[in-house]
């Protein structure tokens, strides 16, 4: 049975308590999207600018459990200062590393992701920590709520 | 006489079970509740025996298999002092008791400008029917408001009753365990001229119910949080409400004569229970009130409202500051549904936490989204005792509350 210890790693923890990026950008001229997980009541509101193709800022508001918060915090530092191209990639990556056990367990999965360790594949870093996620199903609806909202986001035009 | 949990919890077998070698601490009967050996033996026996569809067979089966469910009605309906049995409807579940009332009662009854009365501590199951009826039908939602005790505010009540045309209102809170004063809000509802429904949900299975003493019109409870099984509930009425009420589902069952003209609709209760009903869950559900009256209503209120003033005691005394428990501060007051905020703590992580100690609790909005608006919370962390419960299981939730701290600790 998996531990606490594999959902709640210390760099989550200070993720929550400490989040980075927290705020709100003015929209417009910022993209902005909200996320709603209405089982839990968990929100995210995610607002971005981008210059040349590069999100050059990016503020995370809302509020919910520890996992939507630091996921979100930790996705904003992986993707500011990257390119809209490099964020999706991002996206995609994380979005495949919870969907692993969704696939071991029937779940549906967008027919477009990507499979691990495939070409598309980045390096995850700090975002690895949430790879523990995936043994406590009913927490990746937590996990994944701030980087659904940052697609919208993205794909907002102001 | 007193209520011995020990030999209670031995007849209920889910809580013998074990998992990752600790014992199960059920603390999510307000959600649902576990049920005794003699309500499954009760289905069971039903299946194995007596199995066939009702009003309608003429062998042997089927006469038992109907005996069986107006039996089963008679029983239900002596445990809530309805004057006759066929005041009880079956139901779904609670929902779909309020869903009838509104539809077939509101549809009947309710135009432009008319008036309903609900509070803000509503279960969604008694604020949506409504919204649906109020967008199709242009109708008026007044909300009763709740104090800072987590008390329904009644001092505005007659001015909010005055023209209405029903009073629909939670007998105890889903989230806050507030009682609620149901005898004194439905005689200004009646002086007002309004008819008054109760969402009985979570009062019946806690404190029992006279139907005659409580002055309500319609009431709805469900038979899962009361030892029964799912997927049976209750409506019900005064004779001559239900009488005058059109039915709600239309098919079989419900109906006296159907040419291609139209129809004609069957007596109470029947007429407002379309298709095949539910045998074994009614079966089930008189089982669950046999043995709740083997134990005593009064006995399983005052186990209660002793061990939910142990569970404000002990959480206070253990978390301090910590911990902000809604709704009243006087056991007398609540039922044994404790809804809390734990500092800086989320709730769907403090019900993680505990459930590595197998507590099982709810995290979330309850259904009562209006409610936890007024709150200020996006969602509480609710611990719901019942008759099985002991000390024991609270000293376990404060130890894992105290434990969720730690982790989370700023």
């Amino acid at each position: 049975m998996p531990g606490l210890e594999d959902l709640y790693r210390e760099i989550i923890l200070d993720h929550y308590r400490n989040p980075r990026n927290r705020g709100e950008l003015e929209s417009p001229p910022a993209r902005r999207a909200e996320g709603f997980n209405p089982l839990c009541g968990d929100e995210i509101v995610v607002t971005l600018t981008v210059d040349d193709d590069v999100i050059s800022d990016v503020k995370i508001g809302g509020q919910g459990c520890s996992i939507s918060q630091s996921s979100a915090s930790m996705m904003s530092a992986a993707v500011l200062g990257r390119s809209l191209d490099e964020a999706r990639q991002v996206i995609r990556s994380f979005k495949a590393m919870m969907s692993i056990h969704e696939h071991e367990l029937g779940g549906e999965a967008d027919s477009d992701e990507v499979e691990p360790g495939g070409d598309d594949n980045v390096p995850l870093g700090d975002l690895e920590a949430l790879r523990g996620v995936v043994k406590f199903p009913v927490r990746i609806k937590c996990a994944t709520l701030g980087w659904n909202t940052l697609e919208q986001a993205i794909d907002d035009t102001p | 006489m007193s209520l011995d949990v020990s030999s209670v919890r031995a007849d209920f077998p889910i809580l013998a079970r074990r998992i990752n070698d600790k014992p199960l601490r059920y603390l999510d009967s307000a959600n649902t509740s576990q049920k005794p050996q003699a309500v499954i033996d009760a289905m069971t026996t039903y299946y194995e025996h007596t199995n066939a569809n009702v009003h309608r067979g003429s062998y042997q089966l089927a006469v038992e298999a109907t005996d069986a469910l107006e039996g089963a009605r008679a029983r239900i309906a002596a445990f809530i002092g309805a004057e006759a049995a066929h005041e009880v409807i079956f139901t779904k579940n609670a929902t779909e008791s309020m869903n009838l009332v509104a539809n077939a009662w509101g549809r009947a009854n309710l135009g432009p400008g008319d008036a309903v009365v609900i509070s803000e501590m509503e279960h969604h199951a008694n604020i949506v029917p409504w919204h649906m009826l109020a967008a199709e039908r242009d109708i008026e939602l007044r909300w009763i408001p709740i104090d800072e005790h987590g008390q329904l505010d009644l001092h505005d009540l007659d001015r909010l009753l005055d023209g209405a045309r029903l009073l629909s209102i939670t007998g105890m809170s889903n989230v806050l365990g507030t009682i609620t004063p149901v005898r004194t809000m439905a005689d200004a509802a009646h002086r007002a001229g309004a008819m008054v429904a109760v969402d009985a949900s979570q009062l019946v299975p806690h404190c029992g119910i006279d139907v005659q003493a409580l002055g309500a019109d319609l009431v709805a409870f469900t038979g899962h949080k009361m030892l029964g099984p799912m997927g049976i509930g209750v409506l019900w009425g005064r004779t001559e409400l239900l009488d005058a009420t059109p039915p709600f589902l239309g098919g079989g069952e419900m109906i006296l004569d159907v040419s291609k003209d139209g129809f004609t609709t069957n007596e109470l209760p029947w007429k407002f229970e379309a298709g095949t009903p539910m045998v074994a869950d009614a079966v089930g559900l008189a089982a669950a009130v046999d043995y709740l009256e083997g134990i005593g209503m009064a006995a399983v209120r005052e186990h209660e409202v002793a061990l939910t003033g142990y569970a404000l005691r002990a959480l206070t005394d253990r978390l301090g500051d910590a911990i902000d428990i809604h709704g009243p501060s006087e056991p007398a007051a609540r039922g044994g549904v404790i809804s809390f905020a734990l500092t800086d703590v989320h709730p769907h992580d403090v019900a993680q936490v505990l459930d590595q100690d197998n507590i099982c609790v709810r995290a979330g909005h309850h259904c009562a989204k209006p409610l936890m608006r007024v709150l200020g919370v996006p969602a509480t962390t609710r611990a719901s005792l019942y008759l099985y419960n002991d000390e024991t299981d609270i000293d376990a939730l404060a130890d894992g509350l105290a434990g969720a701290l730690d982790l989370f600790a700023l």
